[in-house]
């Protein structure tokens, strides 16, 4: 494929029309993987979970092996193929109901034992698939079908951070946070994605990529007024960025001794 | 192989690994934690995945991603773990994986005790998790026959693509008997390249494979649910186990008992005996699918004036016992389930209340 002059479908893609919402950011964040994936020449050997959330059916749209977890049990079922079958490569889809409440114990763990698979986790701020709920990382003052006067943060507290909370930890990771609100932002999101697969690729270490997206249908925007509250509202927050890489950690770790 | 003396946990965790099943996930609870010591040992020497997870909802998900990749796969717990793991073995059964889970009971509901008990067997039989599926239960009365089951379980998950559960009570996981492991060690795993998620450039194929559960068209979940149906159906066929105890004899009572109640039982039915009194039992090995037939049988001889199931709970197997009866025969119940077994004295005066 003669670079940057064709815009062909990645061969992990599949010919499925996607089930998304006009605007949504999942569709673009389905075609980095798969453009990662591609380039990688991992297909034959990549196996994705996808998560209970608006993504449940990802495995439509993609052309490998692919597992259906329960509802924030992605990173155990991950677990579980990483250490019986080191030589598959394996990625968790996980919406921020799915990885940040329901399934915070298990994307916890998962990252503390350094377990070497990859998580791409779609922060969009809201439970897309069951109407709009909040969802941990719902903004203040944010109104959802379950915060219809705005999230209280006296009430519920503050949104958690998980690029963040993830990095706190002392295992060796790659955690970052990116954004595909922007064409340039897509192209540093894929970068990071590459990068992701790239670690666990070398068996190195567990790698998270965080991406905050939008969801317009439930947020009752347009997708540009999302791409726009987005921006303003949730990357002031949520700054992007690398939270934590290996190389970063074996220093510390180094330093430490 | 020569007999060794074993504990049951830990004979159960060896039972595993000579059939073949070299991938361990786990989260402690008493009474089988030995099982995890045990292997946390033992499946470094073999080459094995042993790991500690964060909970048993992790570790249920664990079996599930390993099981769904083609391993083969096998955890341990006991009942308030168990309830945990149920969510995942539904979605199992329901994504058609082979994956053994033994539950080492011990008293419920709640956090309840930790000594022996069979009170899990709805959960077990009946359901646990939600959804129309069925678990194939087997219940081993010894160290040496739950090592066997074990042994068992595995290529029977595979034949059906479905969850085994080995079903003990504490006293199975605890007490220490000589066990002997059978000499053909390993069984060779089934074909899973037509299902697993194993990763399509290792089986050689073009068409990706897709582990799930979720079937929104309505036909689609009916027939899935009917391919379950079937399968439950083929175990009634060809999966049922049971032994049964002086059903020669001109029997009066007929006992129901499973596990280490059913030793129980047999004491109480040989001193009874000696009384000239004579007691019959079917011990069922499996759960689901359940024995009827040799229930209803051995309830049908002449001369049988009372069934009853003798359990370590407050009566959940009497009503499979009631419904293999049909009604034609009263069936009573007797048990306990605080974590003592009932004595052999205290079987033979139920029993002869019956008479
Ligand atoms: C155990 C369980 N609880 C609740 C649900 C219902 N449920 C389905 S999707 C979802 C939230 C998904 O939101 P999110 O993870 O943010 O993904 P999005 O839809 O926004 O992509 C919930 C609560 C479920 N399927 N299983
Ligand atoms: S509900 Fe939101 S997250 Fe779900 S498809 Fe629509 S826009 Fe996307």
């Amino acid at each position: 494929m003669a670079k940057g002059k064709t815009f062909a479908k990645p061969e992990a893609l599949s010919d499925a029309v996607t089930h998304y919402c006009p605007g949504c950011t999942h569709g673009v964040i389905h075609r980095l993987i798969a453009e990662v994936i591609d380039e990688l020449g991992i297909r034959g050997k990549t196996v994705g979970i996808a998560p209970v959330g608006c993504a449940v059916l990802a495995y439509n749209y993609f052309t490998f092996d692919f597992q259906e977890a329960a509802h924030g049990r992605a990173p155990a079922m991950a677990t579980g193929i990483k250490r019986v079958r080191p030589d598959l490569v394996v990625f968790t889809y996980q919406g921020d109901g799915d990885l940040a409440s329901i399934g915070m114990g298990e994307i916890i763990h998962a990252a503390n034992r350094g377990e070497k698979f990859t998580t791409i986790f779609v922060n969009n701020a809201v439970y897309g698939m069951t109407g709009g709920q909040m969802a941990p990382t719902t903004m203040p003052n944010q109104r959802t079908t379950t915060s219809p006067f705005g999230r209280d943060v006296n009430d519920v507290g503050m949104p958690i951070r998980m690029a963040e909370l993830l990095s706190s930890l002392a295992t060796p990771a790659y955690v970052t946070r990116q954004t595909v609100l922007k064409p340039k932002t897509i192209n540093k999101a894929k970068k990071a994605i590459k990068r992701a697969f790239e670690y666990q690729l070398a068996g190195r270490c567990f790698s998270f990529v965080e991406v905050v997206s939008t969801c317009p249908t439930n947020w009752g925007m347009t997708p540009v007024e999302a791409i726009q509250w987005a921006e303003q509202t949730m990357l002031p927050y949520y700054p992007l960025g690398d939270f934590k890489t290996p190389e970063a950690d074996g220093q510390a770790a180094k330093d430490s001794v | 192989m020569a007999k060794v003396l074993m504990k049951g946990n830990e004979a159960i965790g060896e039972a595993a690994i000579r059939a073949g099943c070299l991938n361990y996930f786990a989260y402690p609870i008493t009474p089988q934690s030995e099982v995890a010591e045990y292997l946390s040992r033992r499946m470094p020497e073999v080459g094995g995945v042993f790991l500690q997870g964060e909970s048993e909802v992790a570790v249920s998900y664990m079996i599930f991603g390993a099981a769904a990749c083609g391993a083969r796969v096998f955890t341990t717990s006991s009942s308030p773990g168990i309830s945990l793991m149920s969510e995942a073995i539904s979605y199992i059964a329901a994504a058609q994986c082979p994956a053994v889970f033994v539950n080492i009971m011990r008293g419920g509901p709640g956090l309840g005790g930790i000594l022996p008990s069979q009170a899990d067997y709805f959960q077990s039989v009946k359901g646990g998790g939600h959804g129309d599926y069925r678990l194939l239960v087997m219940a081993p009365a010894s160290v040496q026959e739950a090592v066997e089951m074990v042994m068992q379980a595995f290529p029977l998950s595979e034949k059906y693509r479905n969850p085994v559960m080995i079903l003990g009570d504490g006293l199975i996981g605890q007490m220490m008997e000589p066990v002997e492991f059978p000499d053909h060690l390993r069984t060779e795993p089934t074909n899973k390249d037509d299902w697993a998620t194993n990763g399509m450039a290792f089986r050689k194929s073009d068409k990706r494979n897709l582990v799930k559960s979720l079937f929104l068209d309505p036909d689609q979940l009916n027939s899935n649910n009917l391919t379950l149906k079937a399968k439950y159906e083929q175990m009634k066929q060809e999966e049922i186990r049971f032994e049964t105890y002086n059903t020669d004899s001109d029997y009066r009572v007929l006992l129901v008992s499973y596990g280490t109640m059913s030793r129980v039982c047999r004491t109480a039915i040989d001193q009874l005996k000696e009384e000239g009194v004579e007691v019959g039992m079917v011990r069922p090995q499996t759960l689901f699918p359940f024995p009827e037939e040799a229930v209803r049988t051995a309830a049908g001889k002449a001369g049988c004036r009372a069934v009853a199931s003798i359990e370590m709970s407050m009566g959940q197997m009497v009503e499979d016992v009631e419904r293999s009866v049909r009604g034609s025969l009263p069936v009573h119940w007797y048990g306990k389930c605080g974590g003592d077994v009932p004595t052999p004295e205290e079987i033979i005066d139920f029993t002869r209340s019956l008479l």
